[in-house]
């Protein structure tokens, strides 16, 4: 959907294709984009690797499993008084999490036209479902180890591989939205401040916090995918 | 330097792809709710999955804007897990094979940890 780029010289870099190799040849910088942004998006690619190599783990460490796999929709199902219904805990984090990630999507809207107070509370937004999933988090812990007790190297339901797995992919998914947490209002408050406004002219940085953020909600469709829902 | 690629789109785009992951989400927890199993909950979880994960990257993250020389760099690496996948697919296969023979079946809550 890009088109055509006009450089400052005059030349003309096409799109599709071609482009791909006028980018990565020309005498120019090769991403149309600050470099914020796109280093960013490089340290995303690498989470990534970190976050495939964990569920890959997982993935071996399941299927070489002799005892039987704890049933997820078992395990974290919850119960309100009556029947437990199953992964419903979870099923709130995820519609919390989607939710932040629209409300940081408008954030970065707002950032590029420039409504710096509608950004900032839009990004507090953020932070605040950020911070209800991560509580959400804690108490779900909470109930596995206390209530359950499962432990890194053994459970009551099954196979003993399955607190490592958990906590450590659960874990690692939950330090990163609580450092979105805190990266979120440290950015929110510099737009608010009018920070940027001062010393770039723009808010290129709410977009780049923005996919951080996006990126965590990204990992949890896969969580949910192969952890709670397989 | 050439002028970036603008990434100002309309709000409604959003509100859209807001609701939509709403509901992708409210169908995948449905595969768990209705019970099902086997070959239909695997292709019904990995679809929702891609699904979501699609228009996270591509709207949200506005990859569907960026340049092709963009979404190459990002999108195509991760591919490379897939023959990792692959490779510890056969691994733990083999493994689960091993334990088999030397430990034999079942019997969970007899083993000592």
């Amino acid at each position: 959907m890009s088109e055509a780029v006009v450089t400052d010289t005059g030349g003309v870099i096409p799109a599709g294709t071609e482009g791909v190799v006028a980018d990565f040849s020309a005498d120019k910088q090769t991403y149309q984009m600050p470099w914020g942004k796109a280093m960013m998006w490089f340290f995303l690619l690498s989470d990534t690797f970190i976050f495939g190599v964990f569920l890959t783990s997982y993935m071996s460490v399941r299927m070489s499993a002799r005892d039987a796999w704890p049933v997820p929709s078992e395990v974290f199902a919850l119960s309100f008084g009556g029947e437990p219904i199953p992964l419903i805990l979870i099923a709130i984090m995820t519609f919390i999490l989607i939710s932040s990630s629209g409300t940081m999507a408008m954030a970065v809207n707002m950032g590029y036209r420039g409504e710096r107070v509608k950004a900032y509370w839009l990004m507090m937004a953020t932070a605040a479902f950020g911070l209800m999933f991560v509580s959400m988090q804690a108490f779900e812990w909470t109930k596995l180890i206390v209530e359950e007790g499962v432990r890194l190297w053994s459970n009551p339901m099954g196979a003993s591989q399955f607190g490592s797995t958990f906590f450590m992919i659960t874990g690692f998914h939950g330090l990163h939205v609580s450092i979105g947490v805190i990266y979120l209002v440290v950015i929110a408050r510099r737009v608010k401040s009018g920070f940027y406004e001062r010393t770039r002219g723009n808010y290129e940085m709410v977009e780049i916090v923005g996919l951080y953020w996006h990126f965590v909600d990204l990992v949890w469709v896969f969580i949910f995918a192969f952890f709670y829902l397989w | 330097m050439a002028h970036e690629v603008d990434q100002q789109h309309p709000l409604s785009i959003y509100f859209w792809i807001w609701g939509l992951l709403f509901v992708l989400s409210f169908f995948s927890y449905m595969v768990d709710y209705m019970n099902f199993q086997g070959g239909l909950r695997w292709a019904l979880i990995l679809l929702f999955m891609f699904l979501k994960a699609g228009f996270i990257v591509g709207i949200f993250m506005h990859m569907a804007w960026e340049r092709l020389a963009m979404k190459l760099t990002i999108l195509l690496p991760p591919f490379a897990l897939l023959v990792f996948v692959l490779l510890m697919f056969y691994e733990s296969d083999y493994v689960f094979l091993t334990r088999i023979t030397f430990f034999g079946e079942g019997a969970p809550s007899m083993m000592h940890h």
